[in-house]
């Protein structure tokens, strides 16, 4: 769970250098001898051991940012910085061409890439805006045959790339796929059944598409090198024999997470044959058939208790809280628990909770209420990342949590570093008090469901609340903001929030001068999407200076016309500036409906579908 | 609750006083919401928010009276229909929860005063009143007063009037409901959940925390690709079948209540044909059979796969049921022993009540 969909723990950034235009360091090269090999009477012989030691001391350097700057010291470095660069993490697609990126980095191992804008998730662009990963597998599988490993968000991927990633890449280990989509069972098959080395398969909340192809059955037959696999997302049934047979001889497996199609008692037996997990989603945690208690019941508490190495639970995807003891002898060893599909109540939770004293990260819905809030607070002491889903994400119903079981969190887990709280009403005070007692946040996404929604026991706009959390968490690299706003929650965040990389805003603010004053005020600021709320070209220009910093700029359903989108097109040729429409609308509007821009070397892209305007 | 505020935009008062509008607008929207997804079409995004964006400047007018359940309502077995069409392969994007009808007031800034029939013709009778309410808003706002009104917006008070709308609306709800808030129509993407999350309630065969699952059904069943799965249902000795609308349970249970009211009428019928001259006498009677129908264990429900075996119901979660099923048959139990039956390997002695009707 912590590989998932949370950037907030990458290290910060810096500009990447082969965007030369933003880097005015100087390229004084300050290793003697080896200025671009130009210099004629330098014997050849000190360069190379300089680039060979400086080979050798990189091949240590692993941050992203490190190797970013070391690679602008001087040529020699940035060549030496490339041939040993094996991680290759491209947060935009469509900042580098795959070209650009393998004829720079020859012999990069694996290949980390971003998509689509996380908007998208919500229904908010059209489908198939781009982000495909096809000319990227085909470029590497001619330039990188030594590639291992891929990890993919919101990328597009098809049937085909995965029979490419197969057939180009012998020693393939990894693949990881987040919110992705446009490839189904029958991609997967080629796949598996081709990568005779793979040890992770990891899919997660991706679309799959059913061919109808038994995909687990095309895992090769022999010991299987499988250490991860993912499935849980998958919406079809598998064969489970043929998973059981896998599983049997995977010695080395430490990660699986099954979809809601395994049963129970199917769990069981997979749980018998790999008591070496470290990782376990149990599928749906019910039983396969509706009447089947006088059967035999396997003995699911020792099966756990077998589990010796298990840290991280998750799945409980239809549960059945009858069924829920079975985890208490493990509860004591758990650092991740998810139960964000478990709809279960404060009561059942309790006893479960109560064992959990080790745990770190625990995604739950709201079904507990404010009293199971209050139980994780008193047990989970060591708890550093929070997630509270709605189990009726709807903006008019009764919420069951609420600032009660928020302060409770607050005041019980003071090492709290990330939270994410879905919630129908909340009031400043409790923000305040967390901003307080958790002053290690990292991460703060509060979604007030109810749009416009002040603090429920004042009346007032939840400015302050935000406020506070930026003035005192001062670590704080991503914030997401809700309820009702004014231009003085953004005065905030641009005088306080110096380290706020991702900032979310929805229906919030009164004018232009809200987003100036981030725009102004946040110099760490990479990623910026808003939605529906009062901003204009004005505000848009104010940004002009800081837009090459950043990875992207989403505004959807703001104030923003062509013309101010134009102006800022003009001012910056290196932007990409996207304006997209809705899928059936032709002609282009006044209002822009979605803008998304962000920096390019390549320029406007080549495959950006009709309803994207490019400007 | 008449505030100052109020008291400056009398155009807001007339609109919450016109039991008509809200009638009409109900009404219109039913029209609106029927038209947003006949069953398999694919939804463009974009539809959803030219239609809501009309009936998002209804909702900002509008206070809770008595409306407050209509989007849920009216969209409920709408959404319950088209919401499966966010199954994967169809490459069909938008998941219709009933908030996904609409964008909101800020995104009808475009739209709001033009005509485009096209899109729905009852939007020409929602933009009347609306209309004249942003024109009058618009007017109040020419005023230097509001501390709000940033130099950027005058570029819209020619025609647009969006920005009036905008800096109003917080303030009116603050002013009008003080813990409440204006109803608001629902929105794409908001509040900001996965797709693949919205449909806990539904899908859980474990007793709900909160009130029933099928009040909740915001969604549907996201692996069912159809809208509506229709099967022809058989009851042994009724010539004549029925067909019967697998998406729209959730469970054997539901099934098994349904498939009861399907065939009460006609059993009653069979054993007493004067009754059949009032349906609903006739439905009366039949209940009062059917009390001891069902349950009774006289009848098993039986369903063909789609690789055509004849497969006990109940032994396979209810999604997998659905998504399997093909075909229904009522048999008597007594008759089963006579037939050929595919079922699992497991006897199960004592039926499932659930399974029998």
């Amino acid at each position: 769970m912590s590989e998932q969909m949370s950037d907030d723990d990458e290290r910060q950034q810096s500009p990447p250098s082969d965007l030369d235009f933003t880097s005015n360091k100087a390229r004084t090269c300050i290793v003697t001898g080896s200025v671009s090999g130009h210099t004629e009477f330098q014997s050849p012989y000190p360069d190379q051991v300089l680039e060979n030691v400086l080979e050798n001391v990189l091949h240590f350097l692993t941050s992203r940012r490190d190797r970013n700057t070391a690679s602008l010291v001087c040529k020699s470095w940035y060549r030496v910085e490339a041939l040993t660069r094996s991680e290759l993490f491209i947060g935009n697609c469509y900042a580098v061409s795959p070209a650009r990126a393998t004829a720079r980095f020859t012999r990069v191992r694996a290949l980390h890439l971003k998509g689509r804008p996380r908007f998208a998730d919500f229904n908010l662009m059209p489908p198939d805006w781009g982000a495909h990963f096809n000319p990227w597998v085909l470029a590497f599988a001619k330039a990188c045959p030594w590639l291992e490993k891929v990890y993919l968000k919101r990328m597009s991927v098809t049937d085909d790339d995965l029979a490419t990633l197969a057939e180009s890449f012998l020693g393939f280990k990894e693949l990881v796929l987040v919110c992705c989509d446009g490839f189904g069972t029958s991609g997967l098959s080629i796949f598996v059944s081709k990568c005779r080395q793979l040890k992770v398969l990891d899919l997660i909340e991706s679309e799959v598409s059913d061919d109808e192809t038994d995909w687990i059955l095309c895992f090769p037959e022999g010991e299987s090198h499988l250490e991860s696999l993912i499935f849980d997302c998958v919406e079809y049934p598998i064969n489970f024999e043929a998973l059981e047979r896998l599983v049997a001889r995977s010695p080395s497996l430490k990660k699986l997470k099954l979809n809601r199609y395994v049963s129970i008692g199917q769990l069981y037996r997979l749980m018998v044959q790999a008591p070496q997990l470290t990782h376990l989603g149990t599928g749906s945690f019910s039983p396969s058939e509706i009447a089947g208690q006088g059967d035999q019941e396997p003995d699911y508490v020792t099966a756990f208790a077998a589990c010796k190495s298990l840290v991280c639970l998750s799945g409980f995807r239809e549960i059945i809280p009858d069924y829920l003891p079975a985890i208490y002898p493990i509860c004591a060893n758990l650092t991740s628990l998810n139960f964000s599909y478990a709809n279960i109540t404060a009561e059942q939770l309790k006893p479960i909770i109560s064992n959990c004293h080790k745990l770190q990260v625990f995604w739950v819905l709201d079904s507990i209420c404010d009293e199971g809030l209050q139980a994780v607070a008193a047990t989970c002491k060591e708890l550093r990342e929070l997630r509270v889903f709605p189990v009726d994400a709807r903006e008019d119903s009764d919420g069951p949590v609420s600032e009660v079981g928020f302060q409770a969190i607050s005041e019980g887990c003071r090492k709290l570093q990330s939270i994410l709280y879905f919630c129908q009403r909340m009031t400043n005070a409790a923000v305040i008090a967390m901003s307080r007692n958790c002053p290690d946040l990292v991460v703060f996404r509060l979604c007030i469901m109810g749009r416009h929604r002040p603090d429920h026991v004042t009346g007032e706009p939840m400015d302050d609340g935000f406020g506070a959390i930026v003035m005192n968490c001062k670590k704080l690299t991503r914030l997401a903001v809700s309820g009702l706003l004014t231009d003085k929650a953004f005065d905030y965040i641009g005088r306080y929030g110096k380290l706020v990389r991702t900032l979310s805003v929805a229906f919030a603010g009164d004018s232009d001068m809200a987003l100036k004053y981030v725009l102004e005020g946040c110099p760490q600021l990479q990623k910026l999407e808003i939605r529906d709320s009062p901003f204009g070209d004005a505000a848009l220009c104010s940004g002009l200076h800081h837009y090459y910093n950043m990875r992207f700029l989403w505004m959807s359903s703001c104030r923003l016309t062509y013309q101010g989108c134009q102006q800022i097109a003009r001012a910056m040729p290196r932007l990409v500036v996207e304006v997209i429409r809705s899928a059936d609308e032709e002609e282009m509007d006044v209002c822009v409906q979605t803008l998304y821009m962000y920096r390019s070397l390549e320029g406007p892209r080549n495959d950006a579908p009709k309803f994207v305007t490019i400007l | 609750m008449v505030t100052d505020k109020m008291v400056d935009y009398p155009q807001f008062l007339n609109l919450m006083n016109k039991e008509w509008l809200v009638n009409h607008k109900v009404s219109e929207d039913k029209k609106l919401e029927l038209r947003l997804g006949p069953p398999g079409e694919a939804l463009d995004y974009n539809r959803n928010t030219t239609h809501g964006t009309k009936r998002a400047f209804q909702h900002t007018a509008e206070t809770r009276t008595g409306e407050k359940e209509w989007p849920v309502d009216t969209t409920k077995n709408q959404c319950q229909k088209i919401s499966c069409i966010e199954k994967i392969g169809d490459k069909v994007n938008l998941p219709p929860t009933p908030w996904s009808s609409g964008s909101t007031i800020y995104s009808a800034f475009s739209k709001d005063t033009k005509e485009e029939p096209q899109h729905s013709k009852a939007s020409f009778f929602q933009n009347l009143p609306v209309s004249k309410k942003l024109a009058g808003m618009a007017e109040d706002f020419k005023q230097p007063c509001s501390p709000r009104m940033a130099v950027g917006e005058v570029q819209f008070a020619d025609g647009k009037a969006c920005c009036s709308l905008a800096t109003a609306d917080p303030d009116a709800s603050t002013n009008i409901t003080s813990n409440k808030r204006i109803e608001y129509s629902p929105v794409v993407g908001w509040p900001p959940i996965r797709s693949f999350r919205k449909n806990i309630a539904s899908n859980s065969l474990s007793k709900p925390a909160s009130e029933s699952s099928n009040d909740k059904d915001t969604g549907g069943k996201p692996e069912n690709p159809k809208t509506q799965l229709f099967v022809k249902i058989n009851m042994e000795g009724i010539p004549i079948g029925r067909k019967v609308n697998l998406s729209a349970y959730n469970s054997y249970e539901e099934l098994s209540l349904a498939i009861d009211d399907l065939f009460s009428g006609l059993l009653a019928a069979q054993r007493d044909p004067s009754a059949t001259q009032n349906e609903s006498k006739a439905k009366e009677s039949a209940k009062a059979e059917a009390g001891p129908l069902a349950g009774s264990g006289e009848y098993t429900l039986i369903y063909e796969d789609d690789e055509g075996d004849r497969i006990l119901v109940g032994d396979v979660p209810w999604n997998m049921f659905v998504s399997t099923a093909k075909r229904l048959h009522v048999l008597k139990s007594s008759e089963l022993s006579t037939l050929q039956i595919c079922s699992n390997e497991k006897e199960k002695a004592p039926f499932d009540p659930a399974v029998h009707i």
